[in-house]
């Protein structure tokens, strides 16, 4: 038993630098639905430790592949069966329209097992899934799929069918997923657990760096805009609970002690006029940031209703207004950036970003949207392409402005560095760091004013 | 059901030993879990639960059992409509034991969910008993007979097994969240004037949530966590076969893959498993023997809630060609 115990606080150690936050009680309560399952049934072992676990849906893509590497479903390579790459494909379509999940998964460990492998010396050598998917292309064989399941259920004429090519898809995608698996449990096996655990498998899309986010983890994180703006709302409602109990007034509560011959019986509590704040956002939309500022600007227009007014402002090196193209109803997170670019005018003479003369033209044309109510965040990462930063806009804004605070992307570590004004900009108005939707998440429950 | 003295309690502690007394309990000794085990495997529980008409995906069975091995309370999340309160009456009816249901709502709070004092009738206690001391009159207002159990209390006191079932855990306060703390880990309640009620038999606890808040990790600590999501493919059909058993085969077949291609589109309201089913009952009314574009197109608003949803999911599977 304590060769189980040893792979169950494994897990834990690896879910725990993934940020799942487990306690011991937790893992406690793990061996003992192990106990209770026994370890013959993997997919039930799996579903028992994630109910332990786990706290959240959003975990459940860290643990997936950490559970396959603390307990794989087989050990080592496989005998006999050489790499014969057709025979391989032959198979693999048969499986693909047979929907056949056990062959699939034995297909998957015979490709990597037969393709996978490089190097020879150990230590350098290991087992590469690009590498298997580049030479077995399985997604060059969804016109024979759909030929072959075509001719199994003969005709075609049903109305479902028009759905096959996208099934057959999804399970093309499972097998290399599978694949994935497949390499990921080969190379543990000779690199050590716990480092592949820690550093093979993907974050969740909210501990991203939003500069290196792919196209899939961007998607999803504009999925997860929603749920996160819901969350935000309940703590700035509880912050504006708790801000409305105010502090004392000692105007009045000395005003009201005459009553009682001068002894302050009763303290009087500051009464806050109800005002909602409002906000102005300027977002650098530039092919390097992009990803940032689009999930920011739908965060914050998803959280509308808490502000009096929100105006939201574009640009490159020319500045527009996007208020409108956020609007309710409009809001199509995918195409949002494209409908940017074609509806805005955001670039003048050339395609780079220039902070300097896109924040004075702010300045000078829309500085009536910032009053004494106005918080503005600016969106960007302070790289200005060797041109003035026109600090005096910026200090022109903040004067203005009741906060005015600036979110950057990138890592502390490399403001300053190159073309980046942040540390000039820094001096003007507060910068943060916010590299991950976990870190803007934060800071926007922290930093919005109620 | 026990009650244990409150130490400092308003100097009422003979009440709660009397009360003691009259129930015949210790209050020193912490109740164990069910004598007899609600389940004896994960395939018992999908195989019982099958019976009442619930067909369990491995992971609710799995969970469901770990649930009452550990006597843990269950936190079901998921989308509308994939059956998280059904799960609670399945497992209520196969272990035979009473359904106790708090239905969360914005300003649920304490008289609500826990108990209550019975104002109208302790008034009518006291005006009875008029030549009795006023001692005699508080320490008997105060006992079990004026209180009014709510759900919480309801499901802790009784010795018959008991399935408590806190629906949409989400629509109620933070401040809820910590008066289920309390009853979630020592499944006890406090009640200052009379001491602390435990239980004597655990309930199994169900909580369910559509994640329109996020809930306090204390809570998620003090659960196992189970998301339900849309059904496999093969489950799902089962499912339709099981609820809508007019319908041909290769409908059912064709119906299942159509909502499943819905839910890939990234719609603003996936169908869920009620949509498949209500959508399965409108083409067995319509009587249609096989989908066709007329067919889908007419009652593609039984499954999909939005226009743009509608529009998109129109324009995706071809409705528009014809």
């Amino acid at each position: 038993m304590t060769e189980v115990a040893d792979r169950i606080t494994g897990l834990v150690g690896a879910l725990r630098a993934h940020g799942v936050r487990i306690g011991t009680g937790e893992s406690v309560d793990a061996a003992r639905a192990v106990e209770a399952l026994g370890l013959t049934d993997r997919e039930l072992l799996r579903e028992g430790l994630a109910a332990t676990l786990l706290h959240g849906p959003g975990q459940r893509a860290v643990f997936d592949p950490v559970f396959d590497l603390y307990f794989p479903r087989a050990v080592g390579g496989l005998e006999g069966s050489g790499p014969d790459r057709d025979a391989l494909r032959d198979r693999l379509a048969e499986a693909l329209a047979a929907d056949d999940q056990a062959m699939m998964a034995r297909l998957a460990a015979e490709a990597v097992d037969g393709m996978g492998g490089y190097g020879s010396s150990p230590g350098s050598d290991g087992f590469s899934a690009y590498q298997t998917l580049e030479r077995l292309r399985p997604q060059t064989l969804l016109a024979r799929v759909r030929a072959d399941v075509r001719g199994r259920d003969g005709g075609g004429a049903d109305f479902a069918d028009r759905l096959l090519d996208d099934e057959i898809r999804r399970r093309i995608e499972a097998f290399r997923r599978m694949v994935g698996t497949e390499a990921r449990r080969r190379v543990a096996e000779r690199r050590g657990r716990d480092e592949i655990a820690r550093r093979g498998v993907l974050p969740t899309a909210d501990r991203v760096d939003f500069l290196f986010a792919g196209r899939d983890q961007l998607a999803e994180l504009r999925r997860a805009v929603q749920p996160l703006a819901r969350k935000l709302a309940t703590r700035l409602a509880a912050r504006r609970r708790r801000a409305a109990r105010g502090t004392v007034d000692l105007r009045r509560t000395l005003r009201s002690s005459l009553s009682t011959g001068g002894v302050p019986m009763r303290p009087v509590l500051r009464r806050r006029r109800p005002v909602r704040p409002e906000l102005v956002l300027l977002c650098d939309v530039s092919g390097s940031v992009s990803g940032f500022s689009d999930f920011t600007m739908l965060l914050v227009q998803a959280l509308h209703d808490q502000f009096s007014k929100v105006r939201v402002f574009a640009f490159v090196n020319r500045l527009d207004e996007v208020t409108g193209l956020l609007g309710h109803g409009r809001a199509d997170p995918d195409g949002l950036s494209a409908r940017i670019r074609a509806e805005a005018t955001l670039t003048g003479w050339h395609g780079s970003s220039d902070y300097g003369v896109a924040l004075g033209e702010f300045a000078e044309r829309y500085v009536d949207a910032v009053g004494p109510r106005t918080t503005v965040f600016v969106l960007g990462d302070a790289r200005t392409n060797m041109s003035d930063p026109n600090l005096a806009a910026v200090r022109e804004v903040a004067r203005r402005a009741r906060r005015v605070y600036w979110l950057n992307p990138e890592p502390r570590a490399q403001w300053g560095t190159g073309d980046s004004a942040a540390p000039a900009y820094a001096d003007l108005a507060e910068m943060h760091e916010c590299r991950t939707a976990r870190q803007l998440g934060a800071l926007i429950a922290r930093l919005l004013p109620v | 059901m026990y009650i244990t003295p409150r130490p400092g309690g308003l100097g009422r502690n003979h009440v709660t030993e009397s009360v003691n007394k009259r129930l015949d309990r210790r209050p020193d000794t912490v109740p164990d879990p069910p004598e007899a085990p609600l389940f004896t495997s994960v395939d018992d529980v999908s195989a019982r639960l099958a019976e009442t008409g619930y067909l369990a995906s491995p992971a609710v069975a799995t969970t469901v059992f770990l649930a009452g091995r550990l006597g843990k309370p269950l936190l079901v999340e998921g989308p509308a409509g994939v059956g998280k309160t059904e799960l609670a009456k399945a497992v209520a009816q196969v272990a035979g034991a009473r359904l106790v249901r708090l239905q969360c709502y914005e300003g649920v709070d304490e008289s609500r969910a826990l108990y209550e004092w019975n104002h109208a009738k302790q008034l009518l206690r006291i005006s009875a008993g008029r030549d009795e001391s006023w001692d005699e009159t508080r320490t008997d207002i105060f006992s079990e007979e004026f209180l009014l159990p709510r759900p919480l209390l309801t499901a802790i006191r009784g010795d018959e097994p008991t399935v408590l079932l806190i629906d949409e855990t989400d629509k109620a306060d933070v401040e809820m969240e910590g008066l289920l703390l309390e009853v979630l880990s020592d499944f006890q309640i406090t009640v200052p004037e009379l001491g602390t009620v435990t239980a004597t038999r655990r309930p199994f606890v169900v909580l369910t949530s559509n994640a329109g808040r996020e809930l306090s990790e204390a809570l998620r600590r003090r659960c196992l966590f189970l998301h339900i999501g849309f059904p496999e493919e093969e489950l799902e059909r089962r499912i339709v076969r099981l609820k809508v058993p007019g319908l041909g085969a290769a409908l059912t077949e064709s119906v299942v893959r159509v909502v499943g291609a819905l839910r890939a589109m990234d719609l603003r309201k996936a169908p869920s498993v009620a949509e498949t089913v209500d959508w399965a009952h409108t083409l067995l009314a319509l009587g249609a023997d096989t989908l066709d574009e007329t067919v889908v197109r007419d009652s593609l608003g039984v499954i999909l809630k939005h226009q743009d949803d509608i529009q998109k999911a129109a324009a995706k599977l071809d409705l528009d060609a014809l």
